[in-house]
């Protein structure tokens, strides 16, 4: 007669094979369900349509294209703004130089 | 170049601007494209403003080259950088229109290819005019010519060889439905174009004149 601990250890060890071959199992199903259901490995079949879920919706490209030109646009103008602001205070500084040059000789 | 001007285009473009997307939502789709065949709506008009900023470009580059006038040569300064802006705007409203009605961003095809050749003699002209030096005047007046003298050829291209493009033939027998937003933008370009050449040839102006006051500072 095997005394009563050894037992255990074998109940035990028998338990954790158990939950490893079940999780294991478990685990294989999981990779195997997340597989696409029915990705062509016998053939191809053809189709004339792409699904409407694989299509490129227009809407967002459209919506960007607007966008750009918008965006170019006001860009642009907002440039011309700024590059005329420094030249025309350029110009101001320059006019006041001059101006002071000749007042002495007045 | 009217000072004056730049308001009142720049209200009227704004008109154009904020009503065409009102009109063409409101225009039918077409059958083949869709929704997205509605970007031609913004993608042919601006164009169209690039071919009329390098019409102003070219025809402004020649009266420098011949008869050396400083106020043509501003013009075409002012004319090449919006004629950049605007091909800039083709330039990507296309590919985003292409991805869907080709499925690709870009093809190497003639129109496409010679848009983009365009763009780069226009840039190259910009460049020539800011690292040229002394003397680029002239020869950048020579490239804005042969700028010019390139739309003809990008535009009858889709006649002439094989494209993914849509052929120019579209344009005209287009029925009134897609016709009216078309136009309607195609305006709103055209003055937009009109506005920001005055604007930017205020700034050439504006330049010139601080030139002149930095050469009478150095005479004095």
């Amino acid at each position: 007669m095997r005394p009563r601990g050894a037992n255990h250890a074998r109940a035990a060890s028998l338990g954790v094979a158990l939950f490893v071959l079940c999780a294991v199992w478990a685990g294989g199903h999981t990779t195997f369900a997340a597989q696409p259901p029915d990705a062509a490995q016998d053939g191809f079949v053809p189709m004339n349509d792409i699904p409407p879920e694989d299509q490129l919706p227009a809407a967002p490209l459209l919506v960007a294209a607007y966008s750009v030109v918008w965006a170019i646009a006001i860009g642009y103008m907002w440039t011309i703004w700024r590059r005329l602001g420094t030249v025309e205070q350029e110009l101001a500084d320059v006019s006041r130089r001059i101006s002071e040059r000749e007042r002495p000789g007045e | 170049m009217n000072r004056r001007l730049f308001p009142g285009l720049t209200v009227l473009s704004l008109v154009f601007f904020v009503t065409a997307p009102i009109i063409i939502v409101r225009a039918p789709y077409e059958s083949t494209m869709g929704l997205v065949q509605k970007i031609f709506y913004f993608h042919f008009p601006s164009w169209m403003a690039m071919f009329l900023a390098i019409f102003i470009l070219g025809v402004a580059s020649g009266i420098y080259l011949f008869r050396r006038a400083p106020a043509a040569d501003r013009l075409a300064v002012a004319a090449a950088e919006l004629a950049v802006v605007f091909g800039l705007m083709g330039l990507i409203t296309g590919p985003l229109w292409g991805v869907k009605a080709w499925g690709v961003w870009w093809q190497w095809d003639a129109r496409l290819t010679m848009a983009v050749i365009l763009e780069l003699i226009l840039v190259a002209y910009l460049l020539l005019r800011r690292y040229g030096g002394a003397g680029s005047e002239q020869l950048a007046a020579g490239l804005g010519m042969f700028a010019m003298a390139n739309v003809p050829f990008l535009y009858v291209s889709t006649e002439i060889w094989r494209t993914v493009h849509p052929r120019t033939s579209v344009v005209p027998t287009l029925p009134v439905d897609f016709g009216i937003p078309l136009w309607w933008s195609f305006s709103g370009f055209i003055v937009l174009c009109l506005a920001l050449l005055t604007a930017r040839g205020r700034l050439e102006e504006q330049r010139a004149a601080l030139d002149q006051l930095y050469l009478a500072l150095e005479e004095e």
